[in-house]
């Protein structure tokens, strides 16, 4: 499975790329429309390509993340799919209650995290130890929360919670718990 | 002038408050405070900035959490809400050319918002009530962490906002119907049917020559189609206030409800139904319509595509009743197939209605050249760049697969929300400010151009270059609404720090160039009541 960084990677050239062309092109335009001189016509073709480009890079979007981010595919048909590893574990007063100390997973594994909470909203991430982020999701009291995740890379991770939980839960972070490793 | 005589009566002399009617003195005065709420909304936000830094040890946790609790709230119905009803209280029956239906009650809006931004504001920052404006269920009932008493006077402080913004919804679409005094009995039923675009939609399915002739001007249509969402906004929100205050109020009295009782998730649902309505639905009509509007003004020409643009309009109306389910891309329990028709797919329609929205008004600008670049039209340039920046990165993240590595990063936050509100929404209401100054003020002059221009480019350069730093953090994992204690992201952070520093010199530069405009005299005449006719909207002589 395609790593996220290698995911977050090809976003930020992405949309750094369009925000310096779109930046450029309306410099360009606030140049051009004040110097002298009567402007061309803008044609209906024009601005009918223009709607089209739109729908076209709209729809498109989705369909090639699907086609090329392989958890998203996963996330959807998880109920299909059997696990290698599932981890049920619980979060309550701002407490991650795991089945073991330490999560042990096998590189190329399938691991079901399924997470529930008796109280309020909270959020499920994993995270590297350079602190960026594999994957999330959210915690919802009183509903089955559950993410299939396919590790490529032998490590440690930390899990901390990714939603705002009060005060109390600024700091709900468990370092080291999932050990990923090497076949 | 020397600089006392400016500071006390403003540029030349030339603003003087006894000149102005009632209408004027009330957009005025919801210029004067949104602007203050504004300029409380970037103290707390570069309160926050510093703290993502280092955090600041006379700030607690609580104290914290209460600032970013009340920043977005006093930024969008303290600040935004006050200019953007206010504009448009005065808009539509200057563009419709009859009275407004009554500013008494426009002037109960203008006090509601007041009163109640400051009631909210007041209980985070005295009892440090807060669950976010986000409210995700039980956090707003949890007595463990929160004040009941403080929850009651901020719960109750959003309800006065909401009442006085469906206060602001009567007025709007009575002024729009209704008779004036004099008048010949204007078609109601028409006229709010071209407001709303149903006649528009009627006109698709007949014949060219029995097609009706639009009844209301673009720019009404715009406002009276986000006005539908302040409505619908304005229910919601009240309805969840009420909710909220059941369970605080029944604590105060020793009953503690079962939380349970409420499903997290339903409720997670119909709150961001609500809230998409201000998100997706009313800023994005009212940007859009804003922008036609500062096109049509800036040129003296038609509109571009005039009838695709009203089309859009109605289009973007009911894409912002269905598209709640992006920022549910992350909970596991949502059905699927709402977090791709409703999450990914009817998203995906923003990008073209905003595309549209985008093109038309850069392809009316155009066709009208060459152009002065005043400020009105360069703001208008900057708040276009805000949307073409912020749109795209919203539309990325409302995709699953992104989603998952994106959610609740600062990603959203930066590119996304605050380069869309700060640069897309703020400039645009900066450049009618601009515009409407002269017409409001019966001709005050602007007591300083080189300080526009610098609040031009420190506002552009902050608000582009904040977002872009918070954006590269989310990027490498760095959550919102979070406390980091060792420096983790420190390098974005001191840039993103400093972006929004000059955040704040723009806003102290305008602000300091609109009171040596108008004097402090003439801010304190704002406030005082106006002799002349309520049913004028400009002095006679001015008409």
């Amino acid at each position: 499975m395609v790593d996220s960084q290698i995911v977050l990677w090809g976003q930020t050239i992405a949309y750094s790329s369009y925000a310096l062309v779109i930046i450029l092109l309306m410099a360009w335009f606030g140049l051009k429309i004040t110097k002298p001189g009567k402007s061309n016509k803008v044609s209906n073709t024009f601005f009918y390509s223009f709607v089209g480009f739109l729908v076209v890079l709209g729809v498109s979007l989705h369909i090639v993340t699907y086609n090329t981010i392989p958890w998203a595919s996963m996330d959807l048909n998880r109920d299909d799919i059997k696990p290698d590893k599932v981890f049920t574990i619980t979060m309550e007063n701002h407490q991650f209650i795991l089945p073991s100390d330490k999560l042990i997973i096998v590189e190329g594994e399938k691991a079901l995290f399924d997470v529930t909470s008796k109280d309020l909203t909270y959020g499920f991430g994993v995270f590297r130890s350079d602190n960026s982020m594999i994957f999330q999701m959210q915690v919802v009291p009183g509903h089955r929360n559950d993410i299939l995740w396919q590790f490529e890379k032998p490590g440690v991770y930390t899990i901390r919670s990714t939603e705002y939980s009060g005060p109390k839960g600024a700091q709900m972070i468990l370092k080291d718990v999932v050990e990923v490793q090497a076949r | 002038m020397s600089f006392k005589d400016t500071f006390l009566n403003g540029e030349q002399g030339k603003f003087i408050p006894a000149s102005l009617t009632p209408m004027q003195k009330l957009v005025l005065r919801f210029i004067v405070v949104g602007l203050l709420f504004y300029g409380f909304a970037v103290i707390e936000g570069m309160i926050m900035r510093i703290y993502q830094i280092e955090p600041i040890s006379a700030i607690t946790d609580y104290q914290y959490f209460a600032i970013l609790t009340a920043h977005p709230l006093v930024g969008i119905f303290g600040s935004t809400y006050s200019l953007v009803f206010g504009a448009f209280l005065f808009l539509v029956p200057f563009l419709m050319k009859k009275p407004l239906w009554s500013v008494k009650l426009g002037n109960w809006t203008f006090i509601l918002i007041t009163v109640g931004t400051l009631t909210f504001w007041l209980a985070g920052f005295i009892t440090h009530y807060a669950p976010l404006y986000t409210l995700y269920w039980p956090l707003p009932a949890d007595f463990t962490q929160f004040s009941p008493i403080g929850g009651v006077f901020f719960i109750t402080g959003i309800a006065l906002v909401m009442v006085g913004a469906v206060f602001f919804v009567i007025n709007v679409f009575k002024t729009i119907v209704y008779t004036p005094e004099g008048w010949e009995k204007q078609p109601a039923g028409e006229l709010m049917a071209s407001a709303i675009g149903y006649g528009g939609l009627r006109n698709l399915f007949m014949k060219k020559e029995k097609r009706k002739e639009h009844l209301v001007s673009l720019p009404v249509a715009a406002i009276a189609r986000g006005t539908v969402d302040v409505a619908l906004n304005a229910g919601i929100i009240l309805f969840t206030g009420v909710l909220i205050l059941v369970y605080l109020v029944s604590h105060l009295f020793g009953v503690d409800l079962k939380e349970s009782a409420i499903d997290a998730l339903l409720y997670k649902n119909w709150f961001w139904w609500g809230l998409d309505l201000i998100a997706d639905g009313l800023v994005l009509i009212f940007v859009a319509g804003t922008w036609y509007l500062l096109a049509m003004m800036i040129t003296g020409e038609k509109l571009f595509m005039q009838n695709i643009a009203r089309a859009a309009l109605l289009v973007e109306l009911i894409v912002s009743w269905t598209v709640w389910s992006h920022h549910l891309l992350s909970d596991q329990a949502q059905p699927g197939f709402l977090k791709i028709v409703s999450g990914e797919l009817v998203t995906a329609f923003e990008l073209i209605t905003q595309g549209l929205a985008f093109f038309i008004t850069l392809a009316t600008l155009w066709k009208a050249k060459p152009l002065k670049m005043t400020n009105e039209l360069k703001f208008l340039l900057g708040g276009l760049l805000g949307f073409a920046l912020a749109v795209p990165a919203g539309i990325m993240q409302a995709d699953i697969g992104l989603n998952r590595i994106l959610h609740n990063t600062q990603w959203i936050i930066g590119p996304h929300v605050h380069v869309a509100i700060l640069v897309g929404l703020t400039m645009t209401l900066y450049s009618a400010i601009y515009i409407l100054l002269p017409i409001v003020t019966n001709g005050a002059k602007l007591y300083s151009q080189k300080l526009a221009n610098f609040h031009f480019w420190a506002h552009l350069i902050g608000g582009i270059g904040m977002g872009a730093f918070m954006g590269m953090a989310g990027l490498e994992g760095m959550l919102r609404r979070t406390i980091y204690l060792n420096g983790e992201f420190n390098l974005y952070m001191v840039l993103a720090g400093i972006c929004g520093g000059l955040l704040l010199l723009a806003f102290l530069a305008f602000f300091y160039n609109i009171v040596m405009t108008v004097g402090v005299k003439g801010v304190i005449g704002i406030f005082t009541p106006s002799k002349l006719n309520e049913k004028d909207l400009l002095p006679v002589e001015e008409k």
